[in-house]
């Protein structure tokens, strides 16, 4: 039925060993992955703007070009709906692409296609075409981009019917989470936080769920006992900063990384926010009809006779990304959340 | 030409009975369409139509109670398989999916199949999408890739009630493929032989690995947009009559039978085929059921979601009460 089965390849093309604990940044992670994806399954293409010679503005893509041809990983013309409208195309011709847009707001110009076709087209064809796009899209703030360099979609994305949405948090994440939807017979968006592409961390290559846990489920990122921040992206590493911070006042915060977007698992954030009864949701995305609010109802349901008090937001505000200057007055800081918790923590019934 | 005549005047009926809820007439566009789709090559070509090619999809062989199943609202792009029919399901949003088959066409091209043998994909608009900027990005693209896509331009004269002088800046759609460098022919689009030729013409030029190539048949929208739609509203029953030219069938008739190719017979033969098909294919859409709700859920994915799941199950639990 589905002609988006890849076929998978020998072991790796080059011979690389693919075990043992290497630190890498995210970047690093996710040019690795790319490159043992582009090996691996013969009918994945790497494309868009930049992609090729350059390596991409991020250089994640840096070098796969010359190892893999040009025929594999490749410049386009400069139009996001091009790229997305052409990945519909390959799809249907039975290949596995994975197109990136250079930056999240390049996304909007390529809207139709993303949600209007690649989110469409397996079920206006009742399955026989299957978009296997995995679509990389480097997202989030903190790098004093210009205008449209610094937007949080995946509500956007995660409300259209059809698309899957994921987000990592570090090089580890990012490199297995990479290799998991890149395999995908559904379409993906990648959300690759971009202030966090250059932060080393240690990525355990042969071992992707270290403690168990499937690729699609979030992640307990720290245990604990009085509240759950919930996260994702460049966010988790925020809210792991200020877990640490709590610690010294005694208080004991779980961090739990969403990790998926689309779908969430509701089962982990229901056994976290039962276990700890108090919950906090962090992103970077404007507050009204943010994720925030999906994952508050979704805790909310499954906890509402447990919880000791409201689900608290934490987010950006109902405001145009602002320029740098205002950069770090608009990204839920160490402050913003820290006074969250201890909103959560005060609150009293009646 | 005359099946598919008969058809489409028939289906406008069907609305009017209530056995369909709506249709997009072809009245007027027979030589254009059945032209172009008699020159693909189903065992290797792609086909990528608007919501207004049933002449097409029928000179292509597709199974048309499957076709039709979209007009009768029991499926958005109908329910032939598009894979083995080679015709993608039928697209309801202007222009959307000339890019699919300059990403299919490049496909060809990354297959490794050599020129002279590569699949081509043929895309259809019209005047009205041609103002869309996917149209100029999928030109762009496909002239920068060299991909083996023919660009088929029914010019019918209306994007509903908007005229083509008020649509189309620089007087056509082919004079733009000149600034992507792709060559171009404007031709007669009520000239079913004409449509063929230049069809053929482009898609050698594409197989041979030669990069797209562009048609924009002239032709005339006969009838209203849609079932919905009032013309008497932006055009008169005279300016109709002016404007529309010959009729494409009885222009191919006169020459048929002045070639002596065919005789009265022929003709009486081929009405008398195009009712019985028309009476089996009413006869389809009417027996076709509604799709089981459990498709809505079952169709989204390749990989169902839990949440999609836990939404089906509340769906039979309540709705179906099992």
């Amino acid at each position: 039925m589905s002609n988006a089965t890849l076929e998978s390849g020998a072991d790796m093309a080059d011979g690389t060993a693919r075990h043992g604990v290497e630190q890498l940044s995210m970047q690093q992670a996710l040019n690795r992955a790319l490159d043992e994806v582009l090996a691996e399954h013969p009918k994945t293409l790497v494309f868009g703007e930049d992609c090729g010679r350059l390596g991409g503005v991020f250089r994640v893509t840096d070098g796969l070009q010359a190892k893999h041809g040009s025929g594999r990983v490749f410049d386009t013309p400069l139009a996001e709906s091009g790229i997305l409208g052409m990945s519909v195309g390959l799809a249907m011709a039975g290949f596995h692409p994975i197109p990136e847009v250079q930056f999240d707001g390049f996304a909007y110009p390529a809207i139709n296609q993303i949600v209007c076709q690649i989110a469409r087209m397996n079920y206006r064809s009742r399955g026989t075409l299957p978009m296997p796009i995995t679509l990389r899209v480097p997202s989030f703030g903190g790098i004093r981009a210009p205008e449209h360099h610094g937007e949080s979609l995946e509500a956007l994305f995660a409300h259209v019917p059809g698309l899957k949405v994921v987000s990592p948090s570090n090089p580890h994440e990012a490199y297995h989470l990479f290799k998991y939807a890149a395999t995908r017979p559904d379409p993906v968006i990648f959300m690759e936080p971009k202030s966090r592409y250059w932060q080393k961390g240690e990525v355990d290559l042969a071992n992707a769920e270290a403690g168990g846990g499937s690729p699609t489920d979030a992640k307990v990122m720290r245990e604990g006992r009085h509240l759950t921040l919930v996260a994702w992206g460049a966010m988790v590493a925020r809210c792991l900063q200020v877990a640490g911070l709590a610690a010294e006042d005694g208080i004991d915060v779980e961090v739990l990384d969403l990790r998926w977007l689309k779908p969430i698992d509701e089962a982990a954030l229901a056994a976290s926010v039962r276990k700890t009864r108090r919950a906090v949701v962090v992103h970077e995305a404007p507050l009204t009809s943010g994720l925030g609010a999906e994952v508050a109802q979704l805790i909310t349901q499954a906890c509402f006779d447990t919880l000791k008090a409201p689900v608290e937001r934490i987010t950006g505000f109902d405001v145009p990304y602002p320029s740098g200057d205002l950069e770090d007055e608009y990204i839920p800081n160490v402050d913003r959340i820290l006074f969250g918790i201890q909103r959560v923590l005060e609150y009293r019934r009646g | 030409m005359a099946a598919v005549r008969h058809l489409d005047t028939s289906a406008i009926a069907w609305q009017r009975q209530g056995l369909i809820p709506g249709y997009a007439p072809e009245l007027g566009q027979e030589a254009a369409q059945v032209g172009s789709g008699y020159a693909v090559d189903t065992t290797r070509d792609f086909v990528f139509p608007t919501y207004r090619e049933m002449g097409v999809a029928r000179a292509m062989g597709v199974d048309m109670v499957a076709y039709m199943s979209t007009h009768k609202a029991t499926w958005h792009g109908g329910l032939y398989n598009p894979l083995e029919s080679r015709l993608a399901p039928i697209q309801a949003v202007v222009g959307g999916s000339v890019l699919h088959a300059v990403g299919w066409a490049h496909g060809q091209t990354l297959a490794g199949n050599a020129d002279g043998r590569l699949g081509v994909a043929m895309t259809y608009f019209g005047d009205g999408a041609s103002s869309q900027g996917d149209i100029h990005e999928a030109m762009n693209f496909a002239a920068v890739m060299k991909a083996p896509v023919v660009f088929f331009v029914q010019n019918n004269g209306w994007a509903i009630s908007v005229p083509t002088e008020h649509q189309v800046a620089g007087g056509s759609v082919a004079a733009r493929a000149a600034g992507y460098g792709i060559p171009a022919q404007r031709i007669d689009g009520n000239d079913v032989v004409a449509v063929v030729e230049a069809t053929r013409h482009a898609f050698a030029h594409a197989r041979a690995g030669n990069g797209p190539a562009l048609i924009e048949a002239m032709t005339y929208r006969r009838g209203p947009h849609s079932t919905s739609d009032d013309p008497g509203r932006y055009r008169s029953l005279n300016e109709e009559r002016d404007d529309a030219g010959e009729d494409p069938l009885e222009r191919f008739r006169k020459r048929l039978l002045a070639d002596g190719v065919a005789d009265e017979a022929f003709f009486a033969e081929a009405l008398a085929a195009a009712k019985a098909e028309e009476e089996l294919l009413r006869a389809g859409v009417q027996e076709l059921g509604s799709r089981p709700g459990n498709e809505m859920f079952d169709l989204v994915f390749q990989e169902t979601t839990p949440a999609l799941q836990a939404q089906a199950a509340n769906w039979r639990e309540e709705s179906e009460h099992v």
